[in-house]
């Protein structure tokens, strides 16, 4: 199936429809997750298990979403946690693993091996350039990988052309403009303009390019506190529809410089899935999403304890 | 230097493949044995190198015992000169600042193309496996060193995918698809080095590890090998690769 390049009158009428002005939207996890619909698509910051925006993730679970198509640099447990569940059919990523201490995700494998969601792979740079395409509002951006190899063969939707000026082979992928992206970052202010500390991945042309962006946040803080260092805002506040305020809103993924990943978490979770990837995830859905009444909640389930050690490990980044 | 007595394979793999690195260059690495066999060269030979991963990273000095479960982590910019987004790192790559990529693979073939995508076929695939992350972008853009475990199910003569581009079909096939630049150049595993022969891009042995023999390779292999007219006998590892390389990974988390 040829996915087109994004209608350009759409996503400038899109934009022009959404109210871009200066204004506090500071809501609920459960308000946010009501502005994603089902069969969006919808774009994830951050890479593999870094700043992950996993309790946004838990969120849309919670509401059931349906029909999701998600796109992400690098996909790790939070693909697992969306397939397993059922809100998301199709994936578009580089990759989508568990990472090296863990091998292949078995969920992964179990819903794209029986057909029930599918994972179109791009190469990593070409997930960028169509972000950034996106971002820039053009429809495709020109790369030189993916040529020659059958990952290009896979992937009908990009086109090699000879280029006019120089007769060189190049690849054009076509600009990748999500309804929604789900984004988290150490701070914002009421109106959205976000700080990110540390490794920005692929976040800021992520922004620019979707609809809107749903932020989670460590902490919200004072416009104030925003205008008195503006060159560390990434996401200027009219890209943003929703803030949310979540405190290790990346659990159990690492949020950078305030947590590192909670590991023993991860294994409990790896241990359930590889056991068995539909029954184990089940399990895992019941006790740590849909049980809890609450984000504190869930915490509370990961336990004090570790959290303490990766927020240890986390802030020890800045130690000399 | 003392020769040093046991080893895993991972750590002979890691020592023989950091060797393959000079100083002064600038390398792409990927996580696991790569990203540990360009630090190993760093505290060794390598003084000057500087290492670059797609998390958005230049320059990282990885701390020994601290070893990231990703190049996407935070553990991977502690004394960094730069942090940078993903796009922006691999766009360096395009521009031709990035001397060797250096990393693991699953199955390679004759001409150094690496599938790390669908076992069986793609349509109706036996395993999904992960994909290409930077692989391709890396394999696509500039030289290549793949250090990997000799398998037979693992070297084999066509791969099921072409996930990151070796020299592809031989001959001129990599420069005819517009990859006019980089190409397979070291392919280092537990029983030998291997390079590619200048015209026909098939994968030949440069030199064998220590106490294997030709056969030893040959049968390990799935497709027949060209060795070159001098083959090579690889320096067994050292004392001091072995110690450094223990500090490095005390747990073992790359090298069990």
């Amino acid at each position: 199936m040829m996915q087109q390049a994004p209608d350009y009158g759409r996503l400038r009428r899109d934009l022009a429809a959404r109210d871009r002005s200066l204004r506090e939207k500071v809501m609920s996890l459960e308000e946010a997750a009501a502005l994603v619909r089902d069969g969006d698509n919808v774009g994830i910051g951050g890479s593999t298990m870094s700043r992950t925006p996993m309790g946004m993730i838990w969120g849309l679970i919670r509401a059931r979403r349906r029909n999701l198509t998600c796109s992400r640099c690098i996909v790790s447990s939070d693909g697992d946690l969306l397939f397993g569940s059922g809100a998301c059919e199709r994936m578009i990523t580089s990759w989508f693993s568990q990472g090296i201490l863990w091998g292949i995700s078995k969920v992964m494998r179990h819903y794209v091996e029986t057909g029930k969601a599918r994972f179109d792979e791009w190469s990593h740079l070409a997930i960028g350039m169509r972000f950034r395409a996106g971002a820039m509002g053009v429809p495709f951006m020109p790369m030189r990988s993916m040529l020659g190899s059958d990952v290009l063969r896979q992937r009908p939707e990009a086109v090699e052309i000879e280029c006019p000026f120089t007769k060189d082979k190049v690849l054009l992928v076509p600009a990748l403009n999500p309804d929604v992206a789900l984004i988290h970052v150490q701070r914002c202010d009421a109106y959205g303009n976000a700080q990110i500390d540390g490794l920005t991945f692929m976040d800021l042309d992520l922004a620019i390019a979707a609809n809107k962006v749903i932020l989670t946040t460590e902490r919200i803080v004072s416009n104030d506190q925003i205008r008195r260092a503006p060159d560390l805002t990434k996401i200027p506040f009219f890209a943003v529809e929703a803030v949310v305020e979540l405190p290790f809103g990346c659990a159990p993924h690492e949020c950078y410089g305030v947590y590192e990943p909670m590991m023993r978490h991860m294994e409990e979770y790896v241990a359930l899935v590889n056991r068995d990837p539909v029954r184990g995830m089940e399990e895992y859905l019941d006790r740590f999403v849909y049980g809890p009444q609450s984000w504190a909640e869930f915490l509370s389930l990961i336990g004090v304890g570790e959290l303490l050690q990766a927020a240890r490990a986390g802030a020890s980044i800045y130690d000399d | 230097m003392t020769e040093a007595r046991t080893h895993t394979a991972a750590e002979l793999l890691t020592v023989l493949s950091a060797r393959q690195l000079k100083d002064g260059q600038v390398v792409f690495a990927g996580v696991g044995i790569p990203l540990l066999a360009a630090t190993l060269a760093q505290r060794l030979a390598c003084p000057g190198l500087t290492i670059l991963f797609e998390g958005g990273v230049i320059g990282t000095f990885i701390e020994r015992g601290k070893l990231p479960p990703s190049t996407n982590d935070q553990r991977c910019t502690k004394r960094a000169n730069m942090v940078l987004g993903s796009a922006e790192v691999l766009l360096l790559l395009q521009r031709g600042y990035v001397d060797v990529g250096f990393m693991g693979g699953a199955q390679i073939d004759q001409y150094g193309n690496l599938n790390s995508s669908f076992i069986g076929d793609p349509q109706n695939p036996k395993t999904r496996l992960p994909g290409t992350g930077g692989g391709n972008d890396i394999a696509s853009l500039t030289a290549m060193i793949v250090a990997m475990k000799h398998e037979k199910r693992r070297f084999v003569e066509q791969v099921d995918f072409i996930t990151s581009p070796g020299w592809l079909r031989g001959n001129d096939t990599r420069r005819e698809s517009g990859l006019g630049h980089g190409g397979m150049y070291r392919v280092v595993t537990d029983l030998a080095v291997f390079g590619f022969d200048e015209v026909t891009r098939r994968m030949t042995v440069v030199a064998l590890n220590p106490g294997v023999t030709r056969e030893q390779v040959q049968e390990n292999t799935g497709f027949p090998l060209i060795f070159n007219e001098r083959v090579g006998e690889t320096e067994p590892l050292s004392e001091e690769e072995l110690a450094v390389l223990r500090v490095l990974d005390p747990d073992r988390r790359y090298t069990a």
